[in-house]
């Protein structure tokens, strides 16, 4: 059996969310929550390999820290093939930055203790930092690559698995033992929307949950949440807007094409290599 | 390492087939000055696969140079040039330690910071010294650039990745000197087989001209017009996900969220609407032309010039004029 964890994140819809300029927050009711979009290839990709491997050959578990209502998301993950889910919830784990996160989740892990592959997204659209993933792989002092852009091989004989990761401008074959982890690209796969009987069946499923008495042997409670992040965010400013001439032709466009010209010459892009 | 006694700025200096990249200079200039507030050396840190020129990061305003040579460094396996660095890093015993944003530095970063217990700030676009505890703040961009935030990293090293092109590069000063210190490799092999399988000749970051087509393209074999100017100028084609996303073009060319950040001096947005994501990629480009028939398209609001138009028509009418220009 190949048990495969997929790390999800439930976040804020990005493209909806409002922001307030003036009083420089997220609104976040403004925007529903979903599935971070990255984690949704890393659900596919396990999918995938199960698929190849067989219904009974590969368990996927979907692992998420984050609060109560991010059960949501992992309803989806199983909608979406996963065959358990666990959220780490705790007023203990609130407020952590990446380091505590990291923590958390590898602790999770460790808990888990059965675990051949895990799998992230490269990054999440919300956070942006892309570093839970790596971070988890140090904690877990195991191998990972990152940027994973295909899945060539997974040899289940000899516990190890070939990937394409996306590195330097260029491509790397790159040969893992197990347990490793990954984080992928979205242009691994293109995610299949689950059915509607996935769905139905994903919103009656039971999410096991764990609260910080679930790690409390592994982790003290200073370790985590705001207490155990080292970094702390001091002050947050309203980006300035970047100028712009803002100059539209609507009629015709051989005067802007005059103009694009001369501002070629004037920076000295233009010939005379 | 000492954390007690820990002093100075510690740049990594990501090298490939011989040449630094370039936002390492950027790094250096940028330590130069907050030496000026901590009074501390700065060093770089240098893996390489090959003999290097170490003097080059002393001109650009090292103090000290650690390197390390193996030719093992030619494969990006993060775990074994973690060991490495760690060992830099502990002879260094830095208090600030800078890495470039790059593919490879965001990978890496990561599980150093988690080697020497510390936090670690994604992707920022500036550093300050805060004057009361001169500690480092950390600035970087959240929710699509909307906002900046300042963090500060409880602990030591205080530690970054930061943008390539944030920072203009530090100017090189033949006179100065410095020391450059050898430390041997870490022991044992790598673990993760790795063998290069496919390289791309440019890098879409590094271009000074990008011309990028969106969904304004019929077919694929219509970037061809694209190509044309791009070549004209002697820069690249960029795309929108969209398109790379049906196949006209390969990823490397992608600009946007999922795709590469770029900052070139002039970009030109052909027949690209200009959704959100397309536009935290391109947004800070100096110069920004848009090209496209809706003249209600988001691109207008980030461009400098907008001509509302057909991009078959525009585009080589503008070649011609360029022609006529060289």
């Amino acid at each position: 059996m190949l048990d495969i964890i997929v790390l999800v994140k439930q976040v804020p819809d990005v493209k909806k969310v409002k922001f307030d300029r003036e009083r420089g927050v997220i609104d976040r009711k403004s925007a529903p929550n979903e599935l971070n979009p990255f984690d949704l290839n890393a659900l596919e990709a396990a999918v995938q390999i199960k698929e190849e491997l067989g219904e009974d050959a590969a368990k996927i578990t979907a692992l998420s820290m984050g609060p109560d209502m991010a059960e949501d998301s992992l309803k989806e993950a199983l909608a979406r093939g996963a065959d358990e889910a666990i959220l780490l919830s705790a007023r203990e784990f609130a407020g952590s930055d990446t380091w505590a996160t990291s923590l958390v989740l590898s602790t999770a892990i460790k808990k888990l203790a059965d675990y051949d592959l895990i799998l992230a997204g490269e990054k999440t659209v919300d956070g942006d930092t892309g570093q839970v993933g790596p971070q988890i792989a140090e904690f877990l002092d195991i191998f990972h690559a990152a940027y994973v852009s295909e899945i060539k091989k997974l040899d289940n004989d000899n516990h190890n698995i070939q990937v394409i990761s996306e590195l330097w401008q260029s491509s790397f074959l790159k040969t893992l033992d197990f347990p490793c982890l990954l984080t992928v690209t979205k242009e691994i796969n293109d995610p299949r929307l689950p059915s509607i009987k996935d769905k139905v069946q994903a919103r009656k499923a039971e999410i096991t949950k764990w609260d910080y008495s679930a790690l409390s042997d592994y982790i003290a409670a200073e370790e985590i949440g705001i207490k155990g992040s080292p970094t702390r965010i001091k002050n947050i400013e309203v980006a300035p807007a970047i100028e712009r001439e803002g100059e539209v032709w609507r009629d015709g466009y051989e005067k802007a094409n005059e103009k694009i010209c001369e501002l070629l010459q004037e920076k000295q892009l233009l010939g005379g290599e | 390492m000492d954390k007690e006694k820990a002093s100075g700025i510690l740049v990594f200096a990501e090298e490939r087939k011989g040449d630094v990249h370039n936002v390492a200079y950027e790094l250096l200039n940028k330590a130069q000055e907050l030496k000026e507030d901590l009074d501390c050396e700065v060093a770089s840190a240098v893996l390489s696969s090959q003999k290097l020129d170490y003097s080059e990061l002393i001109y650009r305003g090292a103090d000290k140079v650690y390197c390390i040579e193996d030719e093992k460094f030619a494969s990006p396996e993060e775990n074994y040039y973690k060991k490495n660095l760690l060992k830099i890093t502990n002879a260094f015993n830095p208090e600030i330690l800078l890495l470039g944003a790059t593919g490879f530095g965001r990978s890496l970063a990561p599980r150093l910071a988690i080697a020497l217990e510390t936090g670690l700030t994604a992707d920022c676009v500036d550093l300050q010294i805060d004057e009361e505890s001169n500690k480092l703040i950390q600035i970087r961009p959240a929710f699509s650039g909307n906002i900046l935030a300042h963090i500060k990293t409880e602990g030591l090293p205080q530690m970054a990745t930061i943008r390539y092109k944030e920072f203009t590069e530090a100017p090189r000063d033949t006179s100065r000197s410095g020391e450059i210190i050898k430390l041997e490799p870490t022991e044992g092999e790598i673990e993760v087989g790795i063998e290069k399988i496919e390289e791309r000749a440019k890098d879409i970051t590094e271009a000074k001209i990008i011309i990028a087509g969106g969904q304004g393209l019929k077919q694929p074999q219509d970037l061809d017009i694209l190509q044309d100017l791009a070549d004209k100028l002697g820069g690249m084609v960029g795309a929108s996900r969209d398109i790379v996303d049906e196949g006209y073009i390969s990823h490397a060319h992608q600009v946007g969220y999922s795709g590469a950040r770029v900052k070139p001096k002039i970009y030109i947005a052909c027949g690209i609407s200009g959704a959100t994501q397309h536009i935290v990629g391109m947004k800070e480009a100096d110069i920004i032309i848009a090209i496209n028939k809706d003249p209600s398209a988001p691109i207008f609001n980030v461009a400098d010039y907008g001509i509302v138009g057909d991009l078959y028509e525009v585009v080589p009418d503008l070649i011609a004029k360029i022609e006529d220009c060289m």
